[in-house]
């Protein structure tokens, strides 16, 4: 009888190869440890960031000669900046002789109340008014307005071109071809990169911070307008046609009715972007709330970042209940309506004409015994945690990141190169081969290599840490409901919340550190994987979970062998999205002590000779991301078929 | 009479090269599958011809994939047809420009559909005006209209309410409603009852013969359901595979299939429901006595039952003073016993 080979546990051949790969590199590093790192001190310029810099003062020299300028950039900027200022003369800044703005705090809590009231009911409109009565008692009332005044500006421009350029891309497949991968392309951007190149051309304020947040905010408007357009039963738009309805009869009777209400929703996304976009916009000198937050950072002064991010916070949530509640249809009582209007109006008249009601009253003040409070806070902890935090800290810094690091932006940088080429290979094949050859190409060029590999490797770390988080979190919301409910509405005001606000509690826990600006990017990133993850689990067909339990699986084997791999779509979706957020959280590490790319593009923004720099980490962290993208959509296309 | 609507020759095929299709003779003669696999071209309908007449109820029926709602769409031109004409009322269909086929579609002709097609954020008594609403009629005067037509189809009370709020049977008769608002000349239903349940059917069933009777429009009825379409249909066509099979009256589809594919369709039809005398009698033999009461050969088996079984001598079949054959105890039982 022939000997019957015995069955070995076969190891894949590809896993086999990355391992030698990463054997060899990790043997090569130890030989060319600190050669050939491409490193670049703080204040060292390339020839290239030179050319920008006087590519900046060239177009700054001929901002008000040249033609293109003079007659493009200026004019929108100045039409931008026109509205942006009418806006904030209606309700912030002192305007038209007036020591204070047309309408003053008690006109604008009314008429908060008003529209709250007639698009989403007396609750919501009790929660706007207690809100913004907040804000002045805060003593952050003029800032607040600022930041509202930018972001109703920014909204508005949104709209004006999002919701056509919508209905378009619902209404035509070409059209829609030709804008998905532009809007993919905006919406993968990290968001701070845009606002360099964007000062070039508009300069420093309220135009380029409304164009960045533009920029920003459309896109979500676009998407669900097109989706809600797209999603309206086929029937019922060929019942219309079958009774001789125009194309413009079925569009305004049929198509945005019925897409109204998830209109409303892209309306709202469009505003919870447009604030969060408009506080870190404060970079470049954006007037409002998210100014008081870098000033309160740079300082480390906990308790006034504290105090503006709560105000921000407030403002987020009043946003988002009013537009939430506004996808409902409702009518109000004819009283209610004329009642509220006619109160609306006398307030509005009074915070018009007397002073107590144009200003908020400073002696009513609850803003400093906050600030108080928060500082004592972050002091005791400061204080009395230091073996958790630290501890936490000093594990994750010593066995996560700095061994990555280490071999990232210690190895020479062709062999970096070479190991990310050949793994691009071996996940994608050629074309993701190419496209990181290409990226690494231009991370070369920049001149910031090892800036950009200390960023991948914090950027790798906070992914990782996202998965993990969200792997647990995720499978625990899918599989149970009560998690799910309890759990769901914190992911959601956690989403809603622009990302500065968290920089503050975490800064005052951990201090300035790598591992902070990575903890803020775990905090920012994890909900959407989490999300993700959960929806992915709870969409594994039941009867499918059933019949593993019938053949006697323990809940873990459930998981493992039959949830989470029938998730894996969700689980590469997750993993892609999770690094997108969290790259786009890089410049916001930088305000805190991340370093690299991140502190590059912030020092660009305050340094005039620094600006060629920060212009060239910003592309840095685009072909970051763009390589990142590529790469983990390969990886996720070769798992999922 | 003249037909209301005259089909000739009418082709569908899906795919880009549709035209080539049509205009090739031999690629016309493929089945479905083969002109798949050569082209890639999906025939839906496949020179289908027939006509109906004023204030018919013709009924078209198939199963599906059979390409009836495709033929349904394309006589409304919600579906564009490859080739072929569709005359309505002496006008080709084929030939109107959008603007005139909008007037038809206004004017001349309404559809029902299978899953309603409601606007979900209008009442019921808008949904209802939304055609008279096209067409420009001020709103006092819709209100009128589509109250009388509320009325007819039994939805008095339930004006102001949501369509999300009713049953599927009401919200099908909203369906009727806004068809029959417009006052058109024929009504198309595209399965109409195929996603309500049993009884609910039954009943919007009974209301389309009502209706039919009441308002006698020439109606062209989509259904899978053999009994249906035998319960309403004045004529039944057959279609299968995107051709016509057979067309005739409910016992003649039953009494003479046209093939081994309509013979097993209607095999389980109760038969004494559907045939007439006229499909069972005989010639008289030497032997009958002719001197037993007489029937029209229209009458249905079923209802000859009695009157033939109870009498002691041959039933005779007479139209006009004509004998036509006699009808014995043996044929009937022949028809009742084979549907044990």
């Amino acid at each position: 009888m022939v000997a019957v080979a015995v069955p070995r546990r076969q190891i894949p051949r590809k896993a086999l190869i990355v391992g030698g790969i990463v054997l060899a590199w990790l043997a090569l590093w130890l030989v060319f440890r600190n050669v050939g790192t491409l490193a670049l001190d703080a204040s060292e310029l390339t020839p290239l960031h030179r050319w920008v810099n006087s590519v900046n003062d060239a177009v700054g020299a001929s901002r008000n000669s040249n033609p293109v300028f003079l007659y493009f950039f200026n004019e929108i900027r100045l039409v931008i900046d026109e509205f942006v200022r009418f806006v904030q003369a209606l309700i912030a800044q002192p305007s038209f002789g007036r020591p204070v703005p047309v309408i003053g705090w008690l006109g604008v809590v009314a008429i908060a109340g008003f529209v709250s009231l007639a698009v989403a009911g007396w609750r919501v409109a009790l929660l706007s008014v207690a809100g913004f009565v907040f804000l002045g008692l805060q003593g952050l009332w003029q800032e607040s307005m600022d930041t509202l005044s930018l972001t109703l500006a920014a909204v508005v421009i949104a709209l004006l071109f999002g919701i056509p350029l919508g209905i378009w891309a619902g209404l035509s497949d070409r059209a829609n071809r030709v804008m998905t991968p532009v809007l993919d392309f905006m919406q993968t951007m990290p968001t701070f990169v845009y606002l360099a190149p964007l000062t070039l051309f508009f300069l420093i304020g309220p135009a380029s911070a409304t164009i960045a947040t533009l920029i920003y905010a459309a896109p979500p408007a676009i998407r669900i307008t097109a989706h809600a357009i797209r999603s309206v039963p086929h029937n019922t738009v060929e019942a219309s046609e079958s009774l001789g309805a125009t194309r413009k009869q079925t569009l305004l009777k049929v198509l945005l009715p019925s897409a109204r209400k998830t209109i409303v929703l892209g309306v709202n996304q469009t505003i919870m972007a447009a604030l969060s976009m408009v506080t870190i916009a404060a970079l470049i000198d954006a007037p409002g709330l998210g100014k008081t937050v870098v000033k309160a950072l740079q300082t480390l002064d906990v308790g006034t970042a504290f105090n503006a991010g709560l105000a921000i916070v407030v403002l987020a949530i009043v946003l988002d209940r009013v537009t939430t509640a506004a996808t409902e249809r409702r009518t109000l009582p004819r009283w209610a309506l004329f009642g509220g209007l006619g109160v609306t109006g006398v307030a509005v008249y009074f915070s018009y004409t007397y002073l107590w009601a144009a200003e908020f009253p400073s002696e009513v003040e609850i803003g400093s015994s906050i600030r108080q409070g928060a500082t004592a806070a972050t002091e005791w902890v400061q204080d009395s945690l230091p073996v958790i935090t630290n501890g936490f800290k000093d594990f994750v810094t010593s066995v996560l990141i700095n061994p990555l690091q280490a071999l990232l932006a210690e190895s020479p940088w062709f062999l970096v190169a070479l190991v990310i080429v050949a793994l691009s290979f071996l996940i994608g094949g050629v074309k993701p081969a190419v496209v990181s050859a290409a990226c690494l190409g231009v991370l070369v060029a920049t001149g910031l290599w090892q800036d950009a590999m200390i960023t991948l490797a914090s950027t790798l770390v906070a992914t990782i840490l996202v998965m993990i988080l969200g792997v647990v979190v995720g499978v625990w919301m899918g599989r149970s409901r009560r998690a799910d409910r309890f759990i769901r509405p914190v992911l959601d005001a956690g989403q809603v919340m622009p990302a500065f606000v968290y920089l503050v509690p975490i800064l005052a826990l951990f201090s300035a550190t790598r591992f902070t600006a990575i903890i803020a990017a775990v905090v920012f990133a994890a909900p959407v994987a989490i999300k993700i993850i959960a929806d992915g689990i709870r969409g594994v067909s039941p009867a499918t979970v059933e019949a593993s339990t019938a053949l006697g699986s323990s809940s873990w084997q459930t998981i493992v062998k039959v949830q989470l791999p029938m998730a894996r779509r969700a689980l590469t979706l997750a993993a892609n999205q999770g690094l997108i957020y969290v790259l786009s959280m890089v410049v916001v590490g930088g305000l805190v002590g991340a370093g690299a790319l991140g502190y590059d593009v912030v020092a660009g923004f305050s340094q005039g000779q620094l600006y060629g720099k920060g212009l060239a980490a910003g592309v840095a962290i685009v072909v970051l991301g763009v390589m990142l993208d590529r790469l983990t959509q390969a990886a996720a296309k070769r798992w999922t078929n | 009479m003249d037909p209301v609507i005259s089909v000739g020759n009418l082709w569908k095929i899906f795919g880009s090269n549709a035209s080539q299709v049509v205009a090739s003779d031999e690629l016309k003669s493929l089945s479905r599958t083969e002109l798949m696999d050569r082209t890639g071209a999906v025939a839906a309908v496949r020179g289908v011809d027939f006509d109906v007449a004023p204030g018919e109820m013709f009924v078209v029926m198939g199963l599906s994939g059979s390409g009836k709602s495709t033929l349904v769409r394309c006589l409304t031109r919600l579906v564009e047809p490859t080739a072929g004409t569709i005359m309505f009322e002496g006008e080709n269909i084929l030939e109107a420009d959008a603007k005139r086929l909008r007037d038809l579609r206004r004017n001349k002709f309404s559809m029902v559909f299978q899953h309603f097609g409601l606007l979900p954020h209008r009442t019921v008594a808008d949904n209802v005006g939304y055609g008279l609403e096209i067409r420009g009629v001020p709103r006092a005067k819709r209100g009128g209209r589509s109250q009388e037509v509320i009325d007819l189809v039994g939805l008095t009370g339930y004006e102001k309410s949501y369509p999300d709020q009713l049953s599927g049977g009401m919200q099908q008769r909203v369906g009727l409603a806004r068809a029959l608002a417009g006052d058109p000349d024929v009504l198309f239903f595209d399965e109409p009852f195929s996603a309500l349940d049993p009884l609910i059917r039954r009943d919007m069933q009974s209301e389309v013969i009502r209706l039919h009777r009441e308002v006698g429009k020439t109606m062209v009825f989509i259904t899978h359901d053999l009994s249906e379409a035998l319960k309403l249909g004045d004529r039944i066509l057959i279609m299968r595979d995107g051709q016509v099979v057979q067309v005739g009256t409910g016992d003649e589809l039953v009494g003479a299939p046209a093939d081994d594919y309509v013979r097993d369709f209607v095999k389980d039809v109760p038969r004494s429901h559907v045939l007439t005398l006229k499909w069972i009698m005989r010639p008289p033999r030497p032997d009958d006595e002719l001197d037993g009461p007489e029937l029209s050969p229209e009458t249905v088996v079923r209802e000859a039952v009695r009157s033939v079984l109870s009498a002691d001598k041959p039933v005779k079949v007479v139209r006009d003073g004509e004998l036509l054959g006699v009808v014995a105890d043996e044929e009937i039982l022949g028809v009742v016993a084979g549907e044990a």
